[in-house]
């Protein structure tokens, strides 16, 4: 399929849907092992995005425009640890699809790749310190992985989800090295990280929108 | 249930809370222009100065808009609940306070924090602002003594501050104030206990659950859990482990003199906190070191949270007179 700005819009719409109602949940999860404001600043991130795509006159801009503007405007309207993260990620998609009117399938697994690490290099995490990194970076391998052999572009996105919800699974099982709940030490043991718990939220929405 | 709050808006409340805060203090704050989460002192920046900006998540008031003023800070940053500010409220303080001479960021030491004000930082120097920063980890609970850089700034950025603000106001240069800020940062331990939780704004919802009959010792100012869970015990007892922690760390001889914040978190009375700093004074007198001064009231808050954290800063000479150097803020004045 070809992916245009119409397409992001879209897709970051949503996103902010599922956000928004999932608020609660993620604002529960690190009420456990942080400062219960997670699903806030998701939520009022991802409501600034949609609002300032609002505006953008999608026929004349670029997929990188755009992402730029979600950048900024996730940021802006956030702070705290996501706004960085995610402001980085989106940034990242659009250098990584600079100069491209509309994206193939191949452009939007680079774009996804892109987002991944921006989030990994911004944080400074490595996976297994019970992050949103452990649900970001294996669904960038596995929507690679996917691509790589061939699959399509919703195919690609189901393993990336797939990959991402084993990976929040997975941050049950470990000890927070990064972030507030670092300094609980075995006590964050037995919790899901919120932050891999929405990147799972984020991507399933992703997954939707562009199948 | 939700919990009760004097609010309109949840979602407003940041913005709100400013209003009033400038509405009560125009003599001694003001927002950036254009900049609304930017609040700068009227009096104190100047060229020659190191500029000095704090900041982070609402919900800790007085800290952090509070201390801007003469001779403490020159400016602060505003996020929203618990959250750290964007990178560019950060920005427009640090260029409104810049006098030439550098700027000093200096917040408590979280990671959502730190990567915005490390952003705000690279948008400074494009500008041709020189910043330094130093984080504040004065809470003896969150990690251990041989890992100090990777524990949470909290009450004790009080007594940091104060420090670095005299600093700055007595026109030391930026190597000079960073030294001194670092110094009173490592000089000053806090250690905090929480009785029952806080809630956001936008939630209403207790963050974090405790029996009727329990306290968490060490418990952050975000209502991130402790180093352990027990049943409440007498103000003589939970003082006691506090002090015994920080002492130990702090290693004070004979005759050294320190000074004490005892703070609320939020809804503990000041009957309540005299009734430690009672303890505390007991404590420091056996073991023969002397009170400079000692600051007992609201002046890092966990919203409602109840509790209270006992903090202290062990003076030498220099610390002493940065100290006791005036300074007028909305909400604190000293000298």
């Amino acid at each position: 399929m070809t992916i245009d700005a119409a397409d992001l819009k879209r897709m970051f719409d949503a996103i902010a849907v599922a956000i928004e109602a999932d608020r609660d949940r993620l604002c529960q999860l690190d009420g456990v092992i942080g400062d219960a404001d997670h699903g806030i600043a998701m939520a009022l991130g991802f409501g600034a995005v949609r609002d300032a795509l609002a505006s953008l006159d999608l026929a004349a801009i670029e997929p990188t425009a755009l992402l730029n503007t979600a950048a900024k405007s996730f940021l802006n309207a956030v702070g705290a640890s996501s706004g960085p993260l995610y402001a980085t990620a989106f940034m990242r998609a659009a250098a990584a699809v600079k100069g491209k009117a509309t994206l193939a399938d191949a452009d939007f697994i680079a774009l996804f790749q892109a987002m991944a690490q921006g989030i990994k290099d911004r944080g400074k995490a490595e996976p297994g310190e019970k992050t949103m990194v452990d649900a970001w970076q294996p669904a960038a391998e596995a929507a690679a992985a996917a691509s790589i052999a061939g699959k399509t572009l919703a195919e690609s996105l189901d393993a990336a989800l797939a990959a991402a919800e084993s990976g929040a699974e997975a941050t049950k099982e470990m000890i927070a090295a990064k972030g507030r709940s670092s300094r609980l030490g075995e006590r964050s043991l037995g919790h899901m990280d919120p932050g891999a718990a929405s990147a799972v939220t984020v991507i399933d929405a992703i997954s939707k929108s562009l199948s | 249930m939700q919990t009760k709050k004097i609010i309109n808006d949840g979602n407003r409340a940041v913005d709100e809370m400013l209003e009033g805060i400038l509405a009560a203090h125009p003599r001694h704050l003001r927002s950036a222009d254009g900049s609304p989460r930017s609040i700068i002192a009227r009096d104190g920046p100047r060229p020659g100065k190191v500029g000095l900006v704090i900041g982070g998540g609402s919900g800790h008031e007085p800290t952090f808009l509070g201390f801007v003023g003469k001779g403490l800070a020159d400016a602060a940053a505003i996020g929203n609940v618990f959250a750290s500010p964007p990178p560019d409220p950060i920005l427009e303080c640090a260029k409104a306070v810049s006098g030439g001479a550098g700027v000093l960021f200096m917040y408590g030491n979280y990671a959502g924090d730190v990567m915005n004000f490390d952003m705000a930082a690279e948008m400074a120097a494009m500008d041709d602002i020189e910043v330094r920063t130093v984080l504040t980890t004065d809470d003896v609970a969150s990690a251990p003594q041989d890992q100090r850089q990777k524990r949470r700034g909290v009450a004790g950025n009080f007594f940091i501050f104060k420090a670095a603000g005299a600093a700055c106001d007595l026109m030391l240069s930026l190597d000079e104030v960073e030294r001194i800020a670092r110094k009173a940062n490592d000089h000053t331990f806090t250690m905090g206990v929480a009785l029952s939780p806080c809630s956001l704004p936008q939630t209403r919802r207790p963050n974090f659950e405790i029996g009727a009959d329990e306290m968490e010792i060490g418990m952050g100012i975000h209502g991130e859990p402790g180093i352990a869970r027990g049943k409440l015990r007498t103000a003589d007892e939970i003082t006691d482990e506090m002090l015994d922690k920080i002492l130990a760390e702090m290693a004070p001889a004979r005759g050294d003199k320190v000074a004490v914040l005892v703070n609320s978190l939020g809804s503990t009375p000041l009957m309540e906190l005299y009734i430690m700093n009672r303890r505390v004074k007991q404590r420091l007198d056996d073991i023969g070191v002397s009170i400079h001064a000692t600051w007992v009231g609201n002046y890092c808050t966990s919203l409602e949270m109840a509790g209270a954290s006992v903090t202290l800063f062990h003076l030498d000479e220099e610390l002493q007179t940065m100290l006791d150097h005036p300074c007028d803020c909305a909400m604190f004045r000293a000298g």
